[in-house]
């Protein structure tokens, strides 16, 4: 009868000196997630434009959200720009890396692929932004020059699509120095027993590089992917959510909503949308993570 | 009787300064000291009664968002200090963007700015919200005479339905068309007096279409042009301009004889009205032949980067740009102003606008704030904005000084001015609600200027803004 007592409190002092350990964590964790995330969803549930008290209101943000067009064409466009995002970014950055594993070892190299991720989002978009103007950008005085017709990079239709390379451009440099990281963990001897048994280039990729690089893929996505979906810096310097919607993602709409209409209820509303379709993206690609271990340990 | 309380505690809190006691608990006993105090001086105040004002202390904070201004009213704020060495004026300058971000966040936080440049279009919601202070009692209190003080009809826009004064004009605003005068004479057009009417455009539309070049050099009016491959637009579209349509179509549908509603503060508005559907009809066919860009292609680099280019001939736009739009003076572009045209109803019009400054609800020094609005809508401060030569001033004295100013650094300005002196001015839209009038115009605007929606769904948008007011 002893030994629970004595677990107990052994139990006991490890929290009380596990607490000093985690409590810078909590701290923030409380003060930057926990209780703005708990207030955001009872916000959810009311009317409020930050000057007056808010007001409850039960579900109906959520019905007028659900009625609401330019919500779901939030969740269009917000797709539409993870999905060219990350399918581009993704298939480039592994190019690139397995360039690099296979034609050199240069730092130099590397250094130039991470250079634009070392610049302000802001100004990549700014810089980008006056390359693709139609009458005075660099692109369309290059393409006008040779006779080409010049193109309309921020239509309604083509919007998204640049932002999305735009941010292409940014990112694969350190994207593909994730999977060129994980690239190295292959043992070099599989690569030798392959050549060894006369396989090509491609046959040599498809067949060992993919399979053993699927853990540190799975981790490139659940980041990028994660990250995309929170598109906002690029489209607030430039379309700041036009033309005609074309470029509203989730983090437009909702700084749009709460800053621009003072509507913070309804706001929340979206957010705590967004949350949970993140929460699910993020546990269905985490299961993936972890239901695949290397081949490797096969 | 609240205002003598008033007395007794701010020459209480001029004590306070002296015995230079900051610290938080001092502060707490200080406080009820004043309290006391301020009872004391009841019968004091009672006895004292002068209408001069309470003597005011402190540092107060003012922001504003045009970069253009800030020498100016640092300047004004410096000309304060001295004529008021006891109350200082901190001076913040933040983009228009981040700016009315910053001033909703000061509301809700308390420590936003005491006194802060407003604008016409989110200033009604403010009042709604109870964020900003009327200024009703001051002005009783120290004989401002707002009525005759400034420039007809400016104050008026500063007053709320119910009657209140939240600001005193400091400047106002009209339309005209820039142009390159490099490109202008090269086409041998006259820009001085154009006429336009929404079914053939006038002289206005001949003169946008012979100042269109496409890359082989043929005119927008000439046979074989090739609206593929435009060079040079005859005019700059910049956005849609929403429902205000301020620098973009207003002064054209406003010439038509149309109204947005029926005045100030009205909730009928008129965007299903024939006269202004015809008036954007006519705006978009531009695009379509080519003299103007389409909406996407204009989307991008702005209108004035594009006019110094030498991309574009002319573009409409409001007096505010008229510094930056000078400064940029080159081989290629020679800057010019023009009067917007006369539409059907036989005379200009431009959009008026104007800015005052409001003070916070939340301020924690209200007369001094109330002191540094006063200086501000006062011809001492005005007269300095006027030699800046960015604005015009309210009050017509300072405006006569700037439109000086501006002539001497060879800026003809008369095109702005002709609307004051024609009396051709309608007022800037002021409306509750106008957030989300925004975010029901400017998808509507966007879709017919991009082709996707004929100028009939309009009607539809206005029956969306008009239930808004259900």
């Amino acid at each position: 009868m002893a030994n629970p007592v004595v677990a107990k409190r052994k139990r006991k002092s490890d929290f009380l000196t596990a607490l000093p350990f985690m409590g810078p964590a909590l701290i923030g964790l409380s003060v930057f997630v926990l209780i703005p995330g708990i207030r955001g969803i009872y916000l959810s549930f009311t009317e409020y434009n930050i000057f007056r008290a808010p007001k409850f209101i039960g579900l109906d943000n959520y019905t007028r959200m659900i009625a609401d067009p330019v919500f779901w064409n939030a969740l269009w466009v917000t797709l539409e720009y993870v999905i060219i995002n990350i399918g581009i970014q993704t298939v480039l950055a592994l190019f690139i890396a397995v360039l690099m594993q296979r034609y050199t070892r240069s730092t130099v190299i590397r250094g130039i692929i991470l250079l634009p991720y070392l610049f302000s989002n802001v100004i990549v978009a700014l810089v980008w932004y006056w390359l693709t103007d139609y009458n005075l950008g660099l692109i369309n005085s290059v393409l006008d020059f040779f006779s080409i017709d010049k193109f309309t990079f921020f239509s309604d239709v083509t919007a998204m699509p640049t932002i999305a390379l735009i941010n292409v451009w940014r990112h694969v440099g350190y994207t593909a120095l994730l999977i060129f990281a994980g690239l190295q963990a292959i043992p070099k001897d599989v690569y030798d027993a392959a050549a060894v048994d006369g396989a090509g280039e491609w046959r040599t990729f498809r067949s060992i590089t993919l399979p053993l690089l699927r853990p540190v893929l799975a981790f490139v996505m659940v980041i990028t992917v994660t990250g995309s979906f929170q598109i906002f810096d690029t489209i607030a310097v430039t379309t700041k959510g036009g033309p005609i919607h074309a470029t509203e993602t989730f983090s437009i709409l909702i700084s749009k909503t709460a800053w621009g209409n003072n509507e913070f209820g309804y706001a929340s509303a979206i957010s705590v949308a967004l949350m949970v379709m993140l929460s699910i993206i993020a546990f269905a690609q985490t299961k993936l993570l972890s239901a695949n271990q290397s081949d490797m340990d096969r | 009787m609240h205002n003598f309380t008033a007395v007794g505690v701010r020459e209480a809190g001029s004590w306070l300064e002296t015995e230079n006691i900051k610290q938080r608990k001092k502060m707490k006993v200080f406080k009820r000291a004043v309290a006391i105090a301020a009872v004391l001086a009841l019968p004091l105040g009672l006895s004292a009664c002068a209408p001069a004002a309470p003597a005011a202390e402190g540092t107060i904070s003012y922001g504003l968002w045009d970069s253009n201004q800030l020498p100016a009213y640092k300047q004004c704020a410096a000309d304060f200090h001295k004529a008021n060495p006891k109350i200082t004026v901190n001076i913040e300058q933040v983009g228009w963007d981040d700016y009315w971000k910053k001033v909703n966040a000061g509301f809700v936080s308390g420590d936003g700015y005491d006194v802060f440049t407003s604008h016409l279009a989110f200033y009604p919601e403010f009042v709604n919200n109870g964020n900003i202070l009327a200024l009703d009692d001051y002005i009783k209190r120290d004989n401002v005479d707002v009525a005759n003080t400034y420039q007809p009809g400016l104050a008026s826009l500063w007053t709320s339905p119910d009657g209140k004064q939240y600001g005193l004009p400091k400047d106002f605003d009209t339309i005209a068309l820039f142009y390159n005068k490099k490109l202008t004479d090269a086409a041998g057009v006259d820009m001085s007096n154009l006429d336009w009417n929404p079914t053939d455009g006038g002289t206005y539309e001949k003169a946008i279409a012979h100042l269109t070049v496409d890359k082989n050099g043929k005119r927008g009016d000439e046979a074989g042009f090739d609206k593929a491959h435009v060079k040079t637009y005859g005019i700059w579209m910049e956005g849609t301009g929403g429902g205000d349509g301020q620098t973009q179509w207003s002064f054209l549908a406003a010439a038509n004889g149309w109204k947005v509603n029926d005045g100030p503060w009205d909730t009928n508005y008129h965007y299903d009205d024939p006269k202004f559907q015809e008036t954007i009809k006519w705006w978009h066919s531009l695009s379509e032949k080519g003299y103007m860009p389409t909406f996407a292609q204009q989307n991008g680099v702005g209108w004035s980067d594009q006019l110094a280019a030498g991309k574009v001939a002319m573009a409409s736009n409001g007096s505010w740009m008229t510094g930056s739009v000078f400064g940029a003076k080159s081989d290629k572009f020679e800057p010019a102003l023009a009067p917007t045209p006369v539409g059907p109803t036989g005379k200009r019009a431009s959009m008026y606008n104007g800015l005052a400054d409001n003070i916070s609800a939340s301020s924690k020094n209200p007369e001094a704030a109330w002191q540094w609005v006063k200086y501000l809508g006062s011809a001492a401060c005005q007269d300095v904005v006027a030699a800046a030569a960015v604005v015009f001033p309210a009050i017509p004295e300072a405006t006569d000084k700037a439109v000086a100013a501006m002539q001497a650094k060879g800026v003809d300005v008369s095109a702005f001015s002709v609307h004051i002196t024609d009396k051709t001015t309608f007022l800037f839209p002021i409306a509750d609600k106008k957030s989300k009038i925004n975010d029901i115009m400017n998808p509507a605007m966007e879709a017919v200027m991009s082709g996707k929606a004929d100028v009939s769904s309009l009607t539809a948008a206005n029956d969306a803004v008009k239930a808004l007011f259900k």
